[in-house]
């Protein structure tokens, strides 16, 4: 051991003042530093030669320690190569798309990121304004204490973010990050992108001579974020939820928190987003659209039938209506359920649930919002319709 | 293999790059409907700057804590701590999955995907609405262009009340069905073209001999009482009698537009 090394982390670690900052915050001047962190003397007495310990290249450079360090192929030039390669091979790639299946394939897939990407970007500034600006204590006193009072207040405040369901999932996570209580949270999850004043008027519109739907799909939306909520509060237990991947920043400033978070939502979500787009582009491409006909000659079988379409479809909510409205050979019920299980359960939906909240949430959630739905949806439709 | 921040910026810019071209040209009519384009463009200026501030954030971070480029033989002892190693084990990656994001970008630039055409329309059944009434069409004898929405719902649901014993002009894209009898179809979309359903017209009297699907046309005709179902979900569709039909460019906007609210 050289002088040299170990002498920084002995100021380091007793006498120089600024020891005192905590571990996590930037650095606030861009002081020259020693090329070996202090975390290193104790294990690598590395030679005191000033060679840097891997000529990473510069996109690796500012990575911490880890194995893409030494690996020659970093993300960001495999990312390079990947798009060099698709410019390169544009040409056999078009004529590959080019049988109507796979362009209508193509069609739908880009279809639906397109027009999902504003309402996600949209939520996911709306969860990284929560989760910077909003002080926990803020959702401490907007909501009742006790959960069981704070799942309906939480269900009914859904009805102010307008939008679809892409924008809930990121506004959920956060809330949940901010202490909210999870059931408040997933109510608030579930009953946003079916009760807010955007969906509610689409739905009027679509079905002009049937106003008591718009009642209905208010009613039982409420109440199956409402009964989710309150299930979770019941038999929901907190290690089914994936903890939070990212810890509260602390010491970055506001500005790095809130990009940070926004980058983090988009690269996550925006994943999750497209897998689901490509499993609702590969059923409508498919999938034969006689099944449904032959479903539709049986009460409850129509019900389960168009349940099951809206988890496939996966179309925006502020568009189900309208789709609902088209598949007139349903009975009015079997439409209300595809409106109800539509914004709180689909495959792109379940994809980012996964990704949000962790596979183990999704995979008992999703079941059991789909089966409520199914079962309110049936009983709404039995009073009102 | 998972993602850094630069190759996270660079998909962040370039998605975003991707919206802003996608919603300053008629590219993003193929997709989604024209009340978008502002969120379109608001969201993909907030990729880019996410983009931006990722880049930033990371220079200001790494200024302080990346090794000399040229190191000195005696390196200086740092009045600071060194900020590394994190807490947090990954902090700047994100999981593979996100590698998912070059899809959508690749087919918004590099294939453009046409708009929705006769392969789904002939797989979906029409979708034709009853209107809240119909309003009386202008008085005269020119030919006079309706949509292929319009056509149909005054044909079925009006009778041809206002229709008959007037030329008309309707375009649309052709289609034919199994058996090969050809139809005039428009795509009716409300938000996005995954719920994109087809309003048909079926074709009668000077048909052109040769039709190739997908051709947009713009024909003439008047209108007859005939009508038959669609195979589909057996709603009705209403002929038109061609007198004659022309090519025409693909419009701006390939779908129809009227159920949008």
């Amino acid at each position: 051991m050289s002088t040299a090394h170990t002498a920084p982390p002995e100021r380091a670690d007793g006498t120089a003042p600024p020891a005192s900052a905590p571990p996590t915050s930037a650095p606030p001047a861009p002081v020259p530093q020693s090329s070996v962190p202090p975390a290193s003397v104790p294990q690598s007495p590395v030679p005191p030669a000033p060679v840097p310990p891997a000529p990473a290249p510069p996109s690796s450079a500012s990575e911490p320690p880890d194995p893409e360090q030494r690996a020659p192929l970093t993300s960001s030039l495999l990312l390079t190569v990947v798009l060099l390669l698709a410019v390169v091979a544009q040409g056999p790639l078009r004529r590959a798309l080019g049988a109507p299946v796979m362009q209508t394939w193509m069609t739908v897939f880009t279809a639906v990121v397109v027009q999902a990407l504003p309402f996600l970007v949209l939520g996911v500034l709306l969860s990284a304004a929560i989760a910077v600006f909003v002080p926990p204590s803020f959702f401490a006193r907007a909501l009742p204490r006790h959960p069981a009072l704070a799942v309906p207040v939480a269900g009914a405040a859904g009805a102010v973010l307008p939008g679809c369901e892409c924008a809930s999932v990121p506004v959920a996570g956060a809330l949940v990050r901010r202490g909210v209580t999870p059931a408040a949270a997933l109510a608030f999850l579930l009953s946003a992108p079916a009760i807010n004043p955007i969906v509610l008027t689409a739905t009027a519109v679509a079905f002009p001579r049937d106003p008591r739907m718009v009642v209905a799909r208010l009613v039982a939306s409420l109440l199956v974020a409402c009964a989710m909520g309150w299930l979770w509060q019941r038999l929901g237990r907190p290690d089914w939820l994936r903890p939070a991947d990212r810890a509260v920043h602390h010491g970055e400033g506001k500005g790095a928190a809130f990009w940070g978070s926004v980058r983090h939502d988009v690269m996550h979500a925006g994943g999750f987003l497209v897998l689901g787009a490509m499993a609702a582009a590969t059923l409508k491409a498919v999938a034969p659209a006689s099944w449904l006909e032959r479903a539709a000659a049986h009460p409850f079988l129509a019900v389960l039938a168009l349940a099951v379409l809206a988890v496939v479809l996966s179309i925006c909510s502020e568009a189900d209506a309208f789709v609902a409205a088209s598949l007139s050979q349903f009975s009015l019920t079997a439409r209300l359920a595809f409106l109800v299980v539509g914004p709180m359960i689909d495959l792109k939906l379940f994809a980012m649930q996964a990704g949000t909240f962790g596979r183990g949430f999704a995979l008992r959630f999703a079941p059991a919002t789909f089966v409520l739905a199914v079962l309110v949806s049936l009983l709404t439709g039995a009073v009102l319709l | 293999m998972t993602l850094n921040r630069h190759a996270q910026a660079a998909l962040l810019f370039l998605t975003g790059a991707a919206l802003l071209h996608a919603g300053t040209t008629d590219l993003y009519l193929r997709y989604v409907k024209p009340g978008l384009q502002p969120l379109l463009l608001a969201s993909g200026a907030v990729l880019i700057a996410t983009a931006a501030a990722t880049l930033w954030y990371e220079r200001k971070q790494t200024r302080g804590k990346t090794p000399d480029p040229h190191p000195h033989p005696h390196p200086q002892p740092s009045p600071h701590p060194h900020p590394q190693p994190s807490p947090h084990p990954h902090p700047h990656h994100e999981p593979g999955i996100s590698w998912l994001l070059v899809l959508p970008l690749l087919a918004l630039i590099l294939v453009a995907p046409p708009a929705l055409g006769s392969y789904s329309a002939m797989r979906t059944g029409t979708a034709l609405q009853q209107p809240y009434g119909t309003t009386p069409l202008p008085p005269g004898r020119t030919p006079l262009h309706l949509t292929v929405v319009d056509y149909a719902t005054r044909a079925v649901y009006d009778h041809g009340r206002s229709l008959t014993g007037r030329p008309l002009t309707v375009t649309g894209f052709v289609a034919l069905d199994a058996r090969g009898r050809p139809y005039l179809v428009r795509m009716a979309l409300t938000c996005c073209a995954a719920d994109a359903q087809p309003v048909k017209i079926a074709l009668t009297g000077h048909v052109p001999p040769i039709l190739q699907p997908d051709t947009w046309l713009a024909v003439t005709g008047t209108y007859t009482s005939r009508r038959t179902t669609d195979p589909v979900n057996h709603r009705p569709i209403p002929y038109l009698r061609v007198t004659g039909a022309h090519p025409v460019p693909t419009p701006h906007d390939p779908y129809d537009e009227t159920w949008n609210t």
